[in-house]
């Protein structure tokens, strides 16, 4: 079987994504040099010789498989977890829940869920050209001044939920988070209040991280908060419910009152760390 | 400025899945039921674009009938009229889904200058309906905005990547896909919930082709439903907490 995967330099996803391709047939590995475009990239995609078309499951990947899908008329699989003939298993609900699908017609085309597959060497990468054919592309690119430590890399997550009450309540989250070097998280519910910047949200829909440790405070832990917070090694629920689903994923829990136990633990790292 | 926005009924699904006994769907008997978080951005942000600059907002969702009162929470914050591609409730693949707002958009006797969807529905998540109505109408396309502004014949469009910004353009019309965090939703006033009950609604029936991403069936994944380790109650569980941080090397 004749596989093209296509890949991006230095990207995870993309290492995890070859991985994945290889177990399905003989992979060319392709990139593009130049300026975003992705319908123009899909076009060349598109013209490949391939039985199966793959990318990772990140932005580009399911967006450029897309433009693959809608080019060529095939269905198109996105977050693909495994695979066997035309049997596909993917995810739904940010991987919440599986699905097994059956992908009809050829080329087979479909996204590799991140972080479900071990990452590979991208080996020889072949860069194909792409004629700009006026399609929307990349014009320029603003970075952004990096105003402390990424949600999305943070090795501590300290986040509150409904519980915290109120935008003044995130100071004694903010305060652990600082303590820990960590980042500022929060669930859904708190961005909808308007108490925290949606750039906070850990989430189907916000950003989900994979930190070495996940601090949730007050957060009940709706499936959709939990498919942007299972990326994190460990987690530790402190919450007033025994019963809240978020327990059922953490591995520690501190019952009772945030207000007292997240202020108790700021002063105790601060008794230890003299 | 005429803006289309596609949205899509989804149930709320709370803390735990749970699917029906034949693994079809998922058991919904004791959900409520919203739209998708990206699409109560796009319809947020389709109102307010027509607010400052006038124009109509049009809502279109294919689904069953009871996806009507998603259309009517839609134009209960501002939408003007509904569109509602009535299915017998069955999934459909984003291919046919695709076609069916397609033919829908071909069936309006004036154009639309904006096409709003969602960057993926929360329940399917195939990242493809809104580029594949874009190809088969033959418009620009650009997905996953937090930031759209719209001029007289084009479209500005900014997308986050990671600690950046990468800034596109689009000649109108064209269709964007957006995120949550485009915007913050405002709730639907009761004046406007009164409104929304008056304002027009098409209801079409449609049946579908056959899907060629064909569902087989649905599973709950592993890991879910684990015992916490308690490690005590109240402030008195800090030092516990303390010794676990540095354990783990976080502290």
């Amino acid at each position: 079987m004749k596989v093209v995967c296509f890949v991006e330099a230095g990207d995870d996803l993309s290492a995890q994504a070859v991985g994945f391709a290889r177990s399905l047939g003989e992979v060319r590995a392709v990139a593009f040099d130049g300026a975003y475009q992705p319908a123009a990239w899909a076009k060349t995609l598109a013209a490949q010789d391939a039985d199966a078309i793959v990318a990772a499951g990140s932005d580009r990947g399911n967006e450029l498989l897309a433009h693959v899908g809608a080019l060529v008329g095939q269905p198109v699989a996105a977050n693909v977890t495994a695979i066997a003939g035309d049997v596909v298993t993917r995810q739904r609900w940010g991987g919440s829940l599986l699905e097994e699908a059956r992908l009809h017609g050829s080329p087979q085309l479909l996204t590799v869920a991140p972080h479900t597959q071990p990452a590979a060497e991208l080996g020889e990468v072949e860069t194909l050209l792409a004629e700009d054919d006026g399609s929307p592309k990349v014009l320029e690119r603003i970075e952004e001044s990096s105003g402390g430590i990424s949600l999305r890399d943070a090795k501590v997550v300290v986040s509150g939920g409904r519980g915290v009450g109120s935008a003044e309540g995130f100071a004694i989250i903010e305060e652990l988070a600082g303590l820990l070097g960590g980042a500022v998280g929060c669930s859904r519910v708190v961005t909808s209040a308007g108490w925290r910047p949606h750039t906070d949200q850990v989430g189907q829909t916000g950003t989900k991280i994979s930190a070495d440790l996940y601090v949730a405070c007050g957060i009940s832990g709706a499936t959709q908060h939990i498919a942007g917070a299972k990326g994190a090694k460990r987690i530790l629920a402190i919450n007033s419910d025994p019963e809240a689903p978020i327990l059922a994923v953490a591995d520690y829990a501190v019952l009772g009152d945030l207000h007292e136990i997240v202020p108790a633990i700021s002063t105790e790292l601060r008794r230890v760390s003299g | 400025m005429r803006i289309l926005v596609c949205v899509k009924r989804v149930p709320i699904t709370g803390g735990k899945m749970v699917l029906t006994a034949d693994a079809q769907a998922l058991e919904t008997k004791h959900l409520g039921f919203t739209i998708s978080p990206h699409e109560e951005c796009a319809v947020e942000e389709a109102v307010r674009i027509v607010e400052a600059a006038g124009g109509e907002v049009v809502v279109l969702t294919l689904g069953p009938g009871e996806a009507e009162e998603q259309l009517r929470d839609c134009l209960a914050i501002g939408a003007d009229r509904g569109i509602l591609l009535e299915t017998a409730g069955e999934d459909w693949d984003a291919q046919a889904t695709a076609a069916a707002i397609v033919e829908a958009v071909r069936g309006e006797t004036e154009a639309f200058d904006l096409l709003l969807f969602g960057n993926e529905s929360a329940d399917a998540g195939g990242y493809q309906v809104g580029i594949r109505v874009a190809h088969a109408l033959g418009l620009p396309v650009v997905t996953g905005l937090k930031k759209i502004e719209p001029g007289e014949a084009r479209v500005r469009c900014e997308r986050d990547v990671g600690g950046a910004r990468d800034v596109y353009e689009a000649p109108l019309p064209a269709v964007l896909t957006v995120l949550e965090g485009l915007n913050l939703p405002r709730y639907p006033s009761v004046p406007g919930r009164l409104r929304a009950k008056q304002k027009p609604l098409a209801r079409t029936p449609v049946s579908p082709a056959g899907a060629q991403l064909e569902k087989l069936r649905l599973s709950v994944p592993a890991g879910q439903g684990k015992e916490a380790e308690i490690l005590g109650e109240g402030a008195a569980a800090a030092p516990r907490v303390v010794a676990l941080l540095q354990e783990l090397g976080v502290a």
